[in-house]
């Protein structure tokens, strides 16, 4: 019945794929911005355990340890492997005059573990030379751009052999490279720790984190417990890093409640527009509902025809909702908008759909179901 | 319930019926007696307001009266559970209504299917009798016509077709003819005499034209609630 209603039929459609788009499209920003959130720490994949000071909240909570506790960390029974990490926020001065804030990373002078997962120009090996850094390629093709040497012309990205000056340090780019997008907006700067530690301002602490491999067949939860235990110092494995970020995050900041609103809007919009046009359509057509019931149709009969019909327009709602949402974060995939949609998230936006048909539907289905076959007789 | 062929299809005493109307309570049925018999036409005419439609819906069993009893095919239809009343309603009663109330979404041929697919008939057998019925009424050719594309007059076979396709014992109808022309109306009555009346069936017609009177076998007049006279027809 609601198919040869061209009007309605296609009117609620497009409230629930209003209604979809927007719950996809806003569940996976948020996801993707929370993703960044704990960038840092996916990028870095070799330690399994890091280790900082108990009151870090989140990777970008600096609370800097003294350097001698990374030799505790190391007479850890299970512990294969310790290294140093700087993370911070330090000043570059641009060849135009400019400053520009840098989030620099300090590797190991040793082994550089914790470098780019992926070297675009240059090699890793190559912060081994005199004031050498690493740049990251969105970082080098905006923030640290040179001017254009044309009046009015687009900037130029910075490449190998550019010089920087780091907090008043020459810095020579030898590497371009690819990092996940974190939540800050930051070129990043790779270099070694000891070069790091020359470049930030003189502190009496320094050591950001220190990286921590377990022995082979050793569980990282057992090691983690062993270093809070003997060093007294926070230590969590990868994952539980990541998720005291983002819980953080989750907690602290307004993004939750931000895009909780975008999405109980979609939610309400679709509810509002599905559920009232549904009940229009019902209210219209009482007078056939009236006659199925005087024909014999029982009240089961009717109310898998209104569910039959909720779940075809629910269908394609969500399906054109969710497609359209997708297009959406394939057509932007190369920007900095962050557009994470998952296996989880479709499911939700799926439930939320179903969720608003079932409130759709149940107003219309109540109508029917109380309705007395003898309103055929009138008028 | 097996009905011998000398019981009445429809057994009516004292029927009573209100209606609450905001402060006030409206007696439709005032204590109605009345008979049908099987094989019989029965208009029931009245001025507007005189309670025949609340009759004919308590007599369908899709209103239940207030006191007084009424049997059709000596089943108390007001003592039935409401499912067992939608399946006695499913069985046995056809309906034609005053403005057809077919689907519009559905052609003719699925419209007359429907009261054999809800009585669980696959959709095949139900559209191959639905057609043949179609072709006793004379709308071979209208079979995947959509409401819409109908006049009034074979709108209205189509719903008679529908009433009659399932073989139920009672046919009601609320002002068949109303909205059609005079001759279009005449036509739908002949088809009504030729292709629904039976021996095994009742048809009770409520009606206020009277031109389509002399196609009954009796005439009960109403009003204020109650048969004041039954006038039998000269013999069709």
């Amino acid at each position: 019945m609601l198919i040869g209603d061209r009007g309605k039929y296609l009117g609620i459609i497009m409230g629930l794929t209003f209604a979809s788009l927007l719950i996809t499209q806003q569940s996976s920003i948020f996801t993707g911005l929370m993703t960044r959130t704990y960038g840092a720490i996916s990028d870095l994949a070799q330690p399994d355990i890091w280790v900082m000071d108990p009151k870090v909240q989140f990777i970008d909570d600096i609370k800097p340890l003294q350097d001698t506790e990374l030799f505790r960390i190391r007479s850890v029974p299970g512990v294969a492997w310790a290294v140093p990490l700087y993370k911070g926020l330090l000043k570059a001065r641009l060849e135009d005059g400019n400053y520009q804030i840098c989030n620099v990373l300090g590797l190991d002078d040793t082994t550089l573990i914790g470098g780019p997962p992926v070297m675009l120009a240059g090699s890793l090996s190559d912060l081994r030379r005199q004031d050498a850094i690493i740049v990251n390629d969105v970082g080098a093709s905006t923030r640290l751009a040179k001017p254009s040497r044309v009046p009015g012309g687009r900037p130029v990205p910075l490449q190998i052999g550019d010089t920087l000056e780091i907090n008043d340090h020459r810095a020579v780019v030898v590497g371009i490279c690819r990092v996940s997008r974190t939540f800050q907006s930051q070129p990043v700067v790779y270099t070694t720790y000891s070069r790091a530690t020359t470049f930030a301002p003189r502190e009496r602490k320094l050591l950001s984190f220190v990286l921590v491999k377990a022995q082979p067949g050793l569980d990282p939860q057992t090691l983690t417990r062993r270093i809070r235990e003997q060093t007294g110092l926070a230590a969590h494995t990868a994952q539980e890093f990541k998720d005291l970020t983002y819980d953080y995050f989750m907690k602290y900041t307004g993004i939750p409640i931000n895009f909780g609103i975008a999405v109980g809007l979609g939610f309400i919009i679709g509810t509002a527009i599905a559920g009232q046009t549904f009940y229009n359509f019902t209210l219209e057509n009482i007078r056939y509902f009236g006659t199925l019931k005087a024909m014999g149709a029982t009240n089961g009969i009717l109310l898998r025809m209104i569910l039959l019909q909720a779940l075809l327009v629910g269908s394609l709602g969500y399906g054109l909702g969710v497609g359209a949402a997708s297009l959406f974060g394939y057509l932007l995939g190369g920007t900095e908008l962050s557009f994470r949609l998952t296996r989880e998230l479709l499911v939700f936006a799926g439930s939320a759909i179903g969720l608003i048909i079932i409130l759709s539907a149940l107003i219309s289905i109540r109508k029917v179901m109380t309705l007395e076959p003898a309103i055929v007789f009138k008028g | 319930m097996a009905v011998s062929p000398t019981d009445p299809a429809v057994y009516c005493r004292a029927v009573t019926k209100s209606y609450v109307s905001g402060p006030t309570k409206v007696m439709a049925l005032q204590g109605v007696d009345l008979e049908v018999r099987l094989g019989e036409l029965l208009m029931l005419v009245g001025p507007s307001g005189c309670g025949k439609t609340t009759l004919i819906s308590v007599v369908a069993g899709i209103l239940d009266h207030d006191e007084g009893e009424c049997l059709v095919f000596q089943e108390d239809l007001r003592a039935m559970g409401r499912n067992s009343k939608t399946l006695f309603r499913g069985q046995n009663v056809g309906f034609v209504f005053q403005a057809f109330n077919l689907l519009p979404t559905l052609t003719a041929l699925e419209n007359v299917s429907i009261p054999l697919l809800l009585l669980g008939l696959k959709k095949t057998e139900a559209l191959s009798q639905a057609r043949e019925m179609l072709e006793r009424v004379g709308l071979a050719d209208r079979l995947q016509s959509l409401p819409a594309q109908l006049s009034g007059g074979q709108a209205q076979r189509v719903a008679i077709a529908r009433a009659l396709v399932h073989r139920p014992r009672l046919i009601v109808c609320d002002e068949p003819t109303s909205a059609l022309d005079a001759g279009t109306g005449q036509k739908v009555l002949e088809v009504f005499r030729g292709t629904a009346l039976a021996e095994d069936r009742a048809l009770i017609i409520v009606t206020h034209d009277n031109r389509i009177f002399n196609f009954a076998d009796r005439i009960a007049r109403m009003e204020d609630g109650r048969i004041v006279a039954v006038e039998s027809q000269v013999a069709h």
